[in-house]
């Protein structure tokens, strides 16, 4: 006989907190994505804000056709879009404080520019001469985190932080549709409910993972309802519609600013163009989807109801073009200069001290740099250039040998010989790939 | 440089402490000092950390200092990594090596390179404390020695205390270090003894410098964390059969200490490099290449490597004949007689 055979043998007492009391029904999403434009809201929106986020919007748009056309020119090593999605990506900057914290995926450089980082340094990772080309501390922006939903947890820690220090400080987290099936969102999500962190977790469902579409992504009724079953409230808002964006982020900001928790908000929008610009999207989706689309253009949806509420002319929209032209001209100048290369950075910021090794290994490649320089050192490599491996190398060598010297002279753009006497500790480099910069020689 | 240490009985006067004990005071003392030292894992706070390594902390400093976390190693370390973003210094416990393997991605991709990434903008300034290592009779998943992929890793510091006093002196350089650090905790040292003093802790080397913990002239023996009692006895042993051992202490795996590793080789001239961790790929290979590419004309035999076997940890009623005993190191120095055997 076991305790299940006989009736009311077995009746295990719950532990007394054995559930936090989360009533879910607040928590659940509208069945409709939030929407402002287009709807009769649209004529109480502050007058001053659809103005700003439509000249942002603009900016944006042209942004992503330059910086595309970058990659053609061998100017970035890539880029990865986010035509259609401007309005999730200008409002996730501009709800922010100057205290709070942005932390972007690959895609949202635009959401860096929109909160007043350096187009050009914005754009360093993906030209490919550094890592992160601006500094995050001074932005108050993570550096564009290319693994996926890997970031949405120092957002939390971040958040938890500032909290336990006294600061109020809000931390923002950009996540793809496709980074909601990673574990770090899940334990993102979980961390931040339980330290009821200052976290806002924005997703833009731009409908695709590369090629992958939302259906085989997830069985949720919608990515906004994964909050849920974290105890986390779930918004679901028109990623086209900049002013809704805005709204639920602002909200979102507020709550966590004033001791609420988090809120995941699930953005619906469209990426008009490819994954990147080394994506072929025809494989992937019909041209019809995408013209359905381009009818709900966030550029378009702030136009029309600037348009209908006498905020903006064709005078207006001409103007506002013409800015955003001008703003492309000064980006393209600036990015088809040669980026300056510095070799022995390599070993820079590696660790706080370089180790021993590190400088050893520095030190060969300032010997290499060095020979480069000189007329006939190209080609043979004598005993000394194998140093690393000769009986005297190794441990005698000190942390003096050479190593926190710059090289004395640079090479050219070619890199071996023949640049012609250019006095420079640094290498110039045409273009990521290799290919292009033809204007500047 | 080469610090040679007197035996655990220096600390005249102290009374006996465990290096857990010692483990946990350097992190009382680094709380105190310093704000900003947050200690978080599972069950460091009310239970004090399965191996009462955190006993006292949430006590002392309150649920905020000394965190009882959610069941996620990928969380835990990435939440770390942006609370150090803001200026904490996060002391993260992973519980046994082989529940770090979650965090891998956080600790590859973000922690070991956020420095780097940043140009020196956001330095993570976090120590990861993994207890690592076999011998306590635990189950799968519970003794894996884990540190090759750690000393694989870039931007990543791996430290490993043998004694009571480096497991005070090393964690409390290890949290003050504004690098990351990944500290790993032999666990079946964690109940070995010495005398030792809290109140007057005994000054350790830093960081990144090997200790020689017993001289010797006719051979080295190269190793670190759990191995270096095992050596030290072997050494003891090797006396009767004629042979005076050099004990190194790594205590450091990165930065690696190649001075005081190659000037004892070049003193003997016969090295064995001695590891639980297997042997293939394992931390032996690159010792050993190190240590023939710089000590060449002064060996007298080949660099030997003792390990355990190139196997998954076997289950501990079998974990005896894997780990790397005295009679193994012993038969590794006999086989160092190579011109007398050639």
């Amino acid at each position: 006989m076991t305790v299940m055979d006989e009736r009311g043998a077995y009746r295990p007492a719950p532990p007394p907190a054995w559930r936090p009391a989360t009533d879910p029904g607040p928590l659940l999403p509208d069945d409709e994505p939030y929407r402002v434009l287009g709807t009769p809201a649209q004529e109480e929106a502050e007058e001053k804000l659809l103005l700003r986020l439509y000249a942002e919007l603009v900016r944006g748009r042209r942004f992503n056709t330059q910086a595309t056309a970058l990659t053609r020119q061998g100017r970035l090593a890539v880029y990865p879009s986010s035509t259609g999605q401007e309005a999730c990506e200008v409002a996730a900057a501009l709800v922010l404080r100057e205290q709070d914290w942005l932390f972007p995926t690959y895609r949202d450089t635009l959401a860096l520019v929109a909160r007043g980082v350096d187009p050009v340094e914005a754009l360093t990772l993906l030209r490919g001469d550094r890592h992160t080309g601006y500094d995050s501390r001074a932005h108050r922006v993570a550096p564009l985190c290319t693994p996926l939903a890997t970031h949405l947890p120092h957002a939390v820690g971040l958040a938890h932080a500032a909290r336990l220090k006294g600061d109020d400080v809000v931390a923002l987290a950009l996540v793809g549709d496709g980074g909601t099936s990673e574990g770090d969102f899940h334990e993102a999500l979980n961390f931040a409910a339980v330290w009821r962190a200052p976290v806002v977790f924005l997703v833009q469902n731009n409908g695709f993972a590369i090629s992958v579409p939302l259906a085989k992504q997830t069985a949720a009724p919608s990515l906004a309802h994964k909050a849920v079953g974290y105890g986390i409230p779930g918004r679901l808002v028109d990623g086209n519609d900049a002013v809704a964006v805005h709204e639920v982020l602002s909200q979102a900001v507020r709550r966590a600013s004033e001791g609420g928790g988090p809120t995941v908000v699930e953005a619906v929008t469209y990426r008009l163009d490819a994954h990147t610009n080394a994506d072929d999207a025809t494989r992937y989706r019909k041209d019809e989807e995408i013209e359905a689309w381009r009818g709900h253009d966030p550029v378009a949806l702030m136009e029309r109801a600037l348009t209908a509420r006498g905020l903006l002319d064709e005078a207006g929209v001409e103007a506002e073009r013409d800015r955003a032209e001008r703003f492309a001209a000064g980006l393209r100048e600036r990015m088809n200069t040669d980026p300056e290369l510095r070799p022995l950075d390599l070993f820079g910021h590696v660790y706080a001290d370089r180790t021993t090794q590190l400088m050893e290994q520095a030190a060969m490649l300032g010997a290499e740099l060095e020979a480069e320089t000189e007329p006939s050192a190209g080609s043979e490599t004598g005993p000394s250039a194998g140093s690393e491996t000769g009986p005297s190398a190794g441990s005698e060598r000190g942390p003096s040998a050479g190593v926190q010297t710059e090289p004395a002279v640079g090479a050219g753009p070619t890199g071996r010989g023949g640049s012609g006497g250019q006095d420079s500790s640094v290498r110039t480099v045409s273009g990521a790939s290799g290919r292009g910069g033809g204007e500047t020689r | 440089m080469t610090t040679v240490t007197a035996g655990p009985a220096s600390a005249a006067g102290a009374k006996p402490a465990t290096m857990a004990q010692a483990l946990g005071r350097a992190m009382r003392d680094a709380m105190a000092e310093d704000p900003a030292v947050h200690v978080m894992g599972e069950d460091v706070g009310t239970l004090g950390g399965v191996f009462r390594v955190t006993d006292g902390l949430a006590a002392e400093f309150g649920d905020d200092r000394c965190t009882d976390t959610p069941l996620a190693e990928a969380g835990i370390l990435g939440a770390a990594v942006g609370m150090a973003m803001y200026g904490l210094r996060p002391v993260v416990e992973m519980q046994f090596d082989a529940f770090a393997y979650p965090a891998f991605e956080q600790l590859i991709s973000h922690v070991a390179k956020m420095r780097n990434r940043t140009g020196g903008a956001l330095p993570l300034p976090l120590t990861i404390r993994v207890p690592y290592g076999g011998g306590i009779g635990g189950v799968e998943h519970h003794s894996d020695s884990s540190e090759i992929y750690y000393m694989a890793t870039p931007g990543l510091h791996v430290v490993t205390p043998a004694t009571v006093p480096d497991a005070y002196g090393l964690l409390r350089a290890a949290i003050a270090s504004d690098d990351p650090v990944v500290f790993l905790e032999p666990k079946r040292l964690y109940w070995s003894k010495a005398p030792w003093s809290p109140q007057d802790p005994e000054a350790v080397p830093p960081v990144g410098r090997a200790v020689v913990r017993r001289p010797g002239r006719s051979a080295t023996l190269i190793t670190y964390g759990p191995s270096v009692p095992v050596c030290l006895e072997a050494a003891e042993a090797a006396r009767a059969e004629g042979w005076d051992l050099e004990v190194v202490d790594l205590r450091s795996l990165v930065p690696f200490d190649d001075e005081t590793v190659c000037a004892s080789v070049r003193r003997t001239g016969r090295a064995v490099v001695v590891h639980e961790s297997g042997g293939f790929a394992g931390p032996g290979g690159e010792i050993v290449a190190r240590v023939t590419e710089r000590c060449f004309h002064h060996l007298e035999a080949p660099v030997l490597r003792v390990s355990g076997f190139d196997i998954p940890y076997p289950p501990p009623m079998l974990e005896r004949s894997h780990l790397p005993g005295v009679d193994r190191v012993l038969d590794a120095v006999a086989r160092l007689q190579w011109e007398a055997a050639n």
